[in-house]
Formats: structure tokens, C-alpha cells, sequence
């Protein structure tokens, strides 16, 4: 849910949009926000699941530390979606366990 | 060619390491891994308190652009995107870095680690689920991403953390159904809670979560009050519908790099646990390493940047930039706004913590060989 107004800091300022593709489906991202900002906007909570027992796994500590918000990216996995900003294009996939590594 | 001193970390503490010893003369770079500058400054909306001195009545985000605008007109060099992954202490404190594309080395004369901390975890069934977030990083999301990860939240600490992200939530339009604090009292500043409380919010001290319900994301959460001795009172659960459960649980020193370089380190829980020893100037047991800032103790923003200015004084003291009495003069002042701090019931545990890593700094160089125990 994106916060469009705020008492402190008021409006949300428009900026660029771009689209992004998660697990095939097409949305609309802010131009340099990060990843897992875009998927929350568009209420995903769920990045991956792990390996062992399937469980599912988001968004924890957003300062790039904790790695439990990983997916994989343009083929690429275990990107920190907290500390990646979208591309237009780009390619974002829930990661199982470790993720496979793909070639672009 | 090669900085004199990098300083690792843009966060308060860093930035007024890099801006003071600048003022200096002293060659700086300032590393950072993230895109923007900051640190956490620019997700604290809320007005800061405390003397002037200590920018009282200014907004954390407003302080950053002073930082940044300091910074600027200092000529810090500033290198974002640039994580360090390394520090070889047997080649003379040489660091390592990444910068996205290549790895290279740099070799300065000084370090300053501002590294910061990272917020506590808490384990209970479903503390695994999404939605169960750290309050630091609901904050990110909500002030600088503008992006809301819940819309009915229970807060579990009420500490400072715990009652200013919860009046945040507020303003960014979410629910807060409670705030929950397993200790008798509230840890934060009475004026957060208050805020608080004037809008109905209720603030359950003795109480905690005992668990986070939902099959995929967080449906619900339950909490329950505990007894003198910590104990659960048993029927005293209670099911709050919410999507959304904060942990505000404190934070501890984020000093990977400094373990890395084999830092003398001593535990004091009041301030986040094992922090690296360090002396009044803010040197750590290795020669020309410096800390400042939540890494050398969690405090707060207001303290980072004192530390950090110590720190930035030091170096260029100790690369003969200023003379020792001209640096006295200026330690002293900003030692006194640290004591200035630390006193009162919030201030006085902090000031404990630092007398003890002061004594361990001592005994460290009294007792050579003696290793982190």
C-alpha cells in the first residue's frame, strides 16, 4: 500500500514509473525505489520459500543485512530485493531454497 | 591517490568523523554500501530533543541534509555502492572493497569503523513468517520508501524505538493495536508515550507475544501478560487481529569489521552486548583504528554524532593536522556534551557502559597478550 499522503512529509511525489515482471505478472514500480518497496506497494509479503521445509519467508530487517528477502533477479539468484533498485524490465522471481542460477 | 583516512559508514557518526577531520585538512573518503548517504538519519521523521546543542526540535531527515551540505563543503569524498568485505590487520589495516564492478584495495592511515548496529531478532512460533518485520525496517519502508507493510499492527517493545515507530505507523495511516513490553515499565522517553497514549493506543507493559498465527503471512498474533518473575500468566492469552507484527526488541553493534581485525572487545549488555573496547578518543585497541557511533555502543543518533566528531578530531590530531592543545580544547568540549547525555535515569546506565570500556581499554594495554574473553 503506497502512502500517499503524510502529515511530515507530505505528498507522494510522482516519480518515472517503470515495470517490472514478478513470477509473470506485470506491475508498476516507482523508478529507483527498491525491489521489495515495489512488491509490498503491490501487496506481496512472500519473496521465497526456504529450502528445506517450504516455509515461506519476506521482508525482515530492510537495511540489506539479514538476507531474508532474496529473490531471483534477472536469472540471478539470492538479490537482496531490500537494497536492489527496479529496473524497467526487469525480471523478479520467487526463489526456492538457494534459486538456480539461469542464463540470462 | 590513497585517502588518509576512510571512514566506513555515512551514517551520523561517519559523516561527522569525515566532516571534522576534513575541516582539518585530512584526506578523506567516506565508503558506504548503500546508494544514498544517511544511514538511518533520513528515516527519522520525528523531531529531536535535548539542548540545542544536541539539535533539539529538529527532524532526523533535516539533520542529514545539514550532514550532507557539511560534507559537501568539506570536500568528503563520499563512495557509495562500495561495500568493504575486508581489513588485514598484517598489511597495515589495508581494506578491501567492492564497488558493483571490481574489487580493489585501499591502504589509508587511519580507519574510522561507523558501522552502525542491526535490530534484535525475537523467536516464537510464526516469527518467521512475513510480515513479522523489524520496527527500523517498517520505518524504512513507510518514511523514506513511502510504502505501508501492514495496516493493523502489534508493536512488540516500548522502548524509544517501539513508541516512535508506532506514532509513525500512525501517521502513515496504519492501526496500532497494541503496543506490548515484557518489563514492568516503559523503557522509552515518557514524551514518545504520552504521544502515544493520547491516541488510544494501549501500551501493555508486563506483557509480550507469544505468537504469530497465519497459514502463509501473518492473519493474527497472540500476546499475554507476564508475571513478577517472567513468567506467562496462564489464561491470560489474547488473539489480536492484525497483519502486521513490529519487534522492537533493541539492536546490537553491527562490528564485523572490527572482529575481522582482531579488536579487543568486552560486554556490556546496556549497550547491545559485545562492543569493540575503545579509548576516550574513540581508538580502538588497534593503533589507528577508530569507532563512533552504534557500533561502539548503541545509543542514539545524537550521540553518533558526537562520537563521530571525537573520532574525526583525533585523526587529524594524530596525522599532526592539529596540535594537541588546539585538539584538547575541542575533545573536551564535546566530552562534556557526552557526559551532558548521559545522565538521568536513561543517560546514567550509558554512561556506565563507557566508564566500563574505558577501564577495559586500560587494563587491555596493562595486560599485553590478553585476548577477548
Amino acid at each position: 500500500m503506497r502512502i500517499y499522503d503524510h502529515p511530515i512529509l507530505g505528498g507522494l511525489r510522482e516519480k518515472r514509473k517503470v515495470s517490472i515482471e514478478v513470477d509473470g505478472e506485470i506491475i508498476e514500480a516507482y523508478e529507483g525505489e527498491p525491489i521489495a518497496a515495489a512488491l509490498l506497494a503491490a501487496g506481496i509479503r512472500t519473496f521465497r520459500h526456504t529450502l528445506r521445509e517450504n516455509k515461506p519467508r519476506g521482508l525482515f530487517c530492510a537495511i540489506g543485512r539479514c538476507t531474508d528477502c532474496v529473490m531471483t533477479v534477472d536469472g540471478i539468484p539470492n538479490i537482496r530485493t531490500c537494497v536492489t533498485p527496479v529496473r524497467e524490465g526487469m525480471r523478479v522471481e520467487t526463489q526456492v531454497g538457494l534459486g538456480k542460477w539461469r542464463r540470462i | 591517490m590513497d585517502a588518509e583516512l576512510s571512514v566506513i559508514g555515512s551514517g551520523p557518526a561517519g559523516l561527522s568523523a569525515a566532516i571534522e577531520s576534513a575541516k582539518y585538512g585530512v584526506r578523506v573518503e567516506l565508503i558506504d554500501e548503500n546508494i544514498l548517504p544517511g544511514g538511518q538519519l533520513f528515516k527519522q521523521i520525528h523531531k529531536f530533543f535535548g539542548s540545542k546543542k544536541h539539535y533539539a526540535g529538529v527532524r532526523g531527515y533535516d539533520i542529514g541534509w545539514r550532514l550532507l551540505r557539511e560534507a559537501e563543503d568539506a570536500k568528503v569524498n563520499i563512495r557509495l555502492n562500495t561495500t568493504v568485505w575486508g581489513i588485514f590487520q598484517s598489511s597495515n589495516n589495508r581494506i578491501g572493497l567492492f564497488d558493483q564492478q571490481r574489487v580493489f584495495f585501499s591502504k589509508p592511515k587511519r580507519l574510522v569503523i561507523a558501522t552502525g548496529a542491526t535490530e534484535n531478532p525475537l523467536s516464537f512460533p510464526g516469527s518467521t513468517l512475513p510480515g513479522v518485520m523489524g520496527a527500523g525496517a517498517v520505518q524504512t519502508m513507510m518514511n523514506i520508501h513511502r510504502v505501508l507493510p501492514g495496516r493493523r499492527v502489534l508493536m512488540v517493545g516500548a522502548g524509544n524505538v517501539g513508541l516512535i515507530v508506532s506514532y509513525q505507523l500512525l501517521q502513515a495511516g496504519a492501526e496500532v493495536a497494541a503496543v506490548v513490553e515484557a518489563m514492568p515499565k516503559i523503557g522509552g522517553y515518557l514524551v514518545h508515550a504520552l504521544k502515544l497514549m493520547r491516541t488510544g493506543v494501549p501500551i501493555l507493559t508486563s506483557h509480550t507475544v507469544l505468537e504469530a498465527r497465519g497459514d502463509k503471512e501473518v492473519e493474527s498474533a497472540v500476546i499475554a501478560s507476564l508475571d513478577k518473575d517472567c513468567r506467562i500468566v496462564k489464561g491470560s492469552e489474547k488473539e489480536l487481529d492484525v497483519d502486521l507484527v513490529c519487534l522492537a526488541v533493541g539492536l546490537k553493534p553491527d562490528a564485523e569489521l572490527c572482529r575481522m581485525l582482531g579488536c579487543g572487545f568486552t560486554y556490556v549488555p546496556f549497550l547491545g552486548g559485545r562492543v569493540p573496547i575503545h579509548n576516550e578518543d574513540m581508538e580502538t585497541t588497534i593503533p589507528g583504528v577508530y569507532v563512533a557511533g552504534d557500533v561502539s555502543g548503541v545509543e542514539e543518533a545524537s550521540v553518533a554524532m558526537e562520537e563521530g566528531r571525537l573520532a574525526g578530531i583525533s585523526v587529524a590530531e594524530s596525522l599532526g593536522y592539529i596540535s594537541e592543545g588546539e585538539a584538547e580544547k575541542e575533545k573536551d568540549e564535546i566530552k562534556e556534551r557526552l557526559r551532558d547525555f548521559r545522565i538521568g535515569p536513561f543517560g546514567s546506565p550509558r554512561q556506565e557502559g563507557k566508564d566500563k570500556i574505558l577501564t577495559e581499554y586500560k587494563r587491555w594495554f596493562s595486560n599485553e597478550g590478553k585476548r577477548d574473553s
